[in-house]
């Protein structure tokens, strides 16, 4: 998928989007995000469960209102426009979310259901949206005969591309793609990606990709955040963080990746991430991530380490990223580009 | 996770129950302005003069505003002034207080019996349910359900009072002067009112029993070798118990409005003759006295049920 | 035994694969069969019925049944089979009046309050406690003899009584429905309040609703009953089922026999109704628990 320099088509500044249970308690879900996304590019954000990537994902596309900061859709707060012109606007920012079977309304046919955004904004008659759905049906692999069913007769792998065949006949300009192959069975997945790699190219679409699968992201995307607890912990071009994390929790994550090759060659050692996840109600002061980390010294316990750029276009959140060294993966050869280990890491040592 | 104190469950409840009376007492005192036409000229009659009309409008305040109106008669009520009955000039209190008790004798009653009956047949259901024995029960319930609650009184009389003798067909007996007269006399009533609860508590009782039943937890005692016995008595009535609290609730506000009816047919001195008199004859300060105690009863029964629950179980009352 | 049916997401939209497979119970054929019979029966009681319901003949008062009057006469001489069938009309009527009222006012109600959320929420969810709180027949009684007494009146009385209950579903089913994903989806290219509402969220709520009416038309036809059976509801000499208990009760040591068959029709439309709600319910809503 290409990466394109151009305009910011989404930033966010300060983000944060926080739930109120029943008991009274706050879940941060989203506490503080800094980021753009670039027009044609594929931003990819990858986070365990509970990392808030999906509460990001519906906030990109206005389902959720920021509590602070704000997220503006090509140098616009869509939240300052009337409820009309939101309306209006939110056609250009789409989301495929991952269960694809509940994001259709059981009761509407299928051609009904990828009809309806057109209804929606009006114009053309019944002949034309139909012509027009029954175009998307197509583009995304699905014949005419698919356009009475209803989506209990479909397969999830059918049902996602009526998702996407729904969300791309406005033409949109940038696509939320929320966990959007992970219900999906591994060799649908594949189909899938390919045909958002194709509507890509073809219609020049900006891909946020949100995932936990870490060989899924770093394939499709030109770059990656990942995500922890509400915030980013490093940012930058994918193919260099798979090759060389600069935080823990990123080499955590790609160390557990399974390698395809027998356990005499492989040259990467498994770094376990002790302890639970905390809570994203309570997440822990400072670095929220070094409850976890084989790292983790007094001041990261103090003091929040900022999101900083380390080198040009690479981000971290760790008060060592510049001195830590980290075993990440080669891609092409499946060695270890940097034999890391606890020693090499002295001053480090728990 | 925190601990739920107990003592605000029924403070939170409490709170909840406030705003529900405020509503329920406007809904009664509005009952006598949905009045089509001026309620003065209603309540003085067809065959009233000009004078009288203004009388009455005077007396009850009908010139001033309907807040102000409001506010007049509830704060009368909470005094215990619910006014004079139209008719007969008698204190609207003072009926209540006459026929209440006997109103509240058969439902009480009705539901011992629904509940004694009723949860038995419920548990014998649970336990052999899918056999003919529970289809008969289910069945029975349905009938129970569907009943005409005055035609059962009926066929009771037809059999019971008139035929066999065995209980009297109308009239009740004094509470305080003599308990087991009043019982006797209160019977049949009760049993009319009661097929109605028992078929309702049945089909809870079992449905929930089952539920618990074939829960997880449940056949993870099982399989712990536990017997069934043990299973049924310990655990699974505890875990039914607030269900059937919760039910008991409803029944009790189902068995009031039932009692109104009944009690036409056995001339039995209640709320019921009370309010039925009243209506036809345009008594309103009679109705809207019934129909006010009535909602206040039902209010606080359930306020103490709910709390019960709350106390049994502290997740129940989480919502 | 299984206590829940797994859901069958997405039936079929078509009407006769709906009814086949609906009617194979047994439950469902007889009552549906009966009602369908009863309502028939109503709208062809002036040809039907062997004498007008209205007809008095002191002559022939409480007699027993003969091959000129099949259910015997009551204590005006008119003929009970008459009276038995014209009032099948009034007690549907009434039934249905009285579950439109409800549906009608409920229904909007509870799906703004569970959409909405918020104060309106609060505020509607108070109304439902409030009203629920009043023994149903006791305010239907109050409401009759403020508007006055009469069949019109009465079932009015009673819509406003059962219209909590249809809010409070109608709320209930709307919170669930409202937080699906395709809801999320329709808004998220733009869909109104109004669209939503009523393209996504009313067809998605309306099953459990479906079954409640049935339920309600049930428990109507026992309040008309009892309403008229105290002299509030069908006023004489119109015939209703429960008036002719009132009277037959009167009468009750002369003939006794009068008062069964009445009853019986009352027991049996009430069941009808019930097992129909019963048997959709499995078929519409097996998760439901009942209210």
């Amino acid at each position: 998928m290409s990466g394109a320099e151009g305009k910011p088509l989404v930033e966010a500044q300060g983000l944060k989007v926080h739930f109120d249970t029943d008991d009274g308690e706050t879940v941060k879900a989203v506490d503080g995000l800094n980021f753009s996304v670039m027009e044609g590019e594929t931003f990819g954000v990858i986070g365990e469960s509970g990392s808030g990537k999906s509460t990001l994902g519906r906030a990109i596309v206005c389902l959720i209102r920021p509590d602070e900061g704000e997220i503006l859709h090509d140098g616009c707060n869509p939240f300052t426009l009337s409820a009309r012109d939101l309306r209006r606007h939110r056609r250009e920012y789409q989301i495929i979310f991952q269960d694809p079977h509940s994001a259709l309304n059981p009761r509407m046919s299928i051609i009904d259901s990828v009809l309806e955004p057109l209804e929606i904004i009006g114009g053309a008659d019944g002949e034309e949206r139909r012509r027009r759905a029954l175009a998307a049906l197509d583009r995304v692999g699905l014949g005419a005969e698919f356009a009475e069913r209803y989506p209990h007769q479909l397969s999830g792998g059918q049902k996602q591309r009526v998702n996407i065949a729904r969300a791309l006949i406005l033409q949109p300009k940038l696509l939320v793609c929320d966990e959007s192959v992970a219900a999906l069975d591994v060799s649908i997945q594949a189909d899938i990606l390919n045909l958002l790699a194709d509507l890509q190219r073809e219609f020049g679409l900006t891909y946020v990709f949100i995932t936990h699968d870490l060989a899924v992201v770093s394939h499709v995307s030109d770059r990656i955040a990942v995500m922890y607890l509400g915030v980013f912990m490093e940012m930058g071009p994918a193919e260099e963080i798979a090759r060389r994390p600069r935080h823990p929790y990123t080499e955590a994550l790609l160390s557990a990746e399974p390698l395809p090759l027998p356990s005499a060659m492989r040259t990467k050692q498994r770094i376990i991430l002790e302890g639970e996840i905390p809570s994203p109600i309570a997440p822990p002061s400072g670095c929220r991530f070094r409850t976890r980390c084989r790292f983790a010294q007094a001041i990261c316990a103090d003091e929040r380490p900022a999101f900083r750029e380390i080198e040009s276009g690479r981000f971290a959140a760790c008060h060592f990223a510049e001195n830590l060294v980290l075993q990440g993966e080669n891609r092409i050869s499946g060695k270890a580009a940097g034999r890391a280990s606890l020693e090499q890491n002295e001053g480090f040592r728990p | 996770m925190k601990r739920i104190a107990k003592s605000s469950i029924a403070v939170r409840r409490l709170a909840q129950v406030v705003p529900v009376m405020v509503l329920a007492t406007l809904v009664v005192f509005g009952l006598m302005h949905i009045v089509p036409g001026d309620p003065a000229v209603v309540l003085a009659g067809d065959q009233a003069t000009g004078e009288r009309i203004e009388e009455i409008r005077q007396l009850y305040g009908f010139d001033q505003p309907f807040l102000i109106q409001y506010w007049n008669w509830l704060s009368d009520a909470m005094r215990g002034d619910l006014s004079q009955s139209l008719l007969s000039s008698e204190s609207v209190s003072v009926l209540i207080a006459q026929n209440f008790p006997n109103t509240l004798l058969v439902v009480v009653y009705a539901m011992v019996i629904s509940l004694v009956i009723g949860v038995p047949l419920g548990i014998a259901a649970a336990i052999r349910a899918g056999s003919a024995a529970d289809a008969a029960v289910g069945a029975l319930s349905s009938v129970g359900v569907a009943m005409p609650n005055f035609w059962l009184g009926m066929i009771l009389v037809s059999f019971f009072a008139l035929s066999l003798g065995w209980f009297p067909a109308t009239g009740a007996g004094s509470i305080t002067e003599d308990f087991p007269e009043a019982i006797w006399r209160g019977t049949l009533p009760a049993v009319a009112l009661a097929a109605g609860g028992i078929a309702e508590i049945s089909r809870q009782v079992r449905s929930a029993l089952l539920e618990v039943l074939s829960s997880q937890f449940v056949r993870t005692l099982r399989a712990k070798g536990l017997s069934s016995r043990t299973i049924l008595w310990k655990h699974g009535l505890k875990n039914i118990s607030v269900t059937l609290l919760t039910v008991t609730g409803l029944l009790f506000n189902r068995l009031l409005g039932g009692t109104v009816v009944v009690e036409a047919i056995f001339a039995y001195p209640g709320m019921g003759n009370l309010i039925v008199r009243a209506a036809i004859n345009k008594d309103f300060p009679v109705v809207q006295g019934v129909v006010l105690s009535m909602v206040v009863v039902v209010v606080l029964t359930n306020l103490i049920i709910d709390i019960l629950c709350g106390l049994i179980d502290p997740r129940v009352s989480q919502k | 035994m299984s206590l829940s049916v797994p859901q069958v997401r997405g039936q079929q939209k078509s009407l006769p694969a709906f009814l086949s497979r609906f009617l194979k119970d047994p439950k469902a054929l007889i009552a549906t069969t009966y009602l369908l019979l009863l309502i028939l029966l109503s709208v062809l009681a002036p040809w039907i019925a062997p004498y007008s319901p209205t007809d008095q003949n002191f002559a022939e008062a409480l007699a027993e049944p003969s091959t000129a009057h099949l259910f015997g006469t009551d204590d005006l001489g008119r003929d009970v089979l008459s009276r038995l069938i014209y009032g099948a009309g009034y007690s549907l009527y009434a039934s249905f009046l009285a579950v439109s009222i409800a549906t009608l006012i409920g229904a909007p109600l509870g799906l703004l309050a569970g959409f909405l959320g918020s104060w309106v929420d609060t505020v509607i969810s108070r109304i439902i406690d409030t009203l629920l709180s009043f023994p149903g027949i006791v305010l239907a009684i109050g409401v009759t003899g403020a508007l006055g007494i009469g069949l019109t009146h009465g079932m009015v009385a009673v819509g406003l009584v059962f219209s909590p209950i249809m809010a409070r579903l109608a709320r209930a089913q709307t919170l669930v429905v409202k937080n699906e994903l395709y809801v999320d989806a329709a808004r998220s290219f733009g869909a109104s309040t109004w669209r939503l509402l009523y393209r996504h969220i009313l067809p998605n709520a309306v099953q459990p609703l479906i079954v409640q009416i049935t339920l309600l038309l049930a428990m109507a036809l026992l309040a008309e009953a009892s309403l008229s059976f105290l002299g509030l509801g069908v006023q004489p000499p119109d015939p209703s089922w429960g008036g002719m208990l009132a009277r037959a009760y009167i009468y009750m040591d002369l003939v006794p026999a009068q008062m069964y068959a009445p009853g019986i029709a009352i027991l049996l439309t009430a069941l009808a109704f019930n097992a129909l709600g019963e048997s959709l319910r499995v078929y519409l809503d097996p998760t439901m628990k009942g209210l």
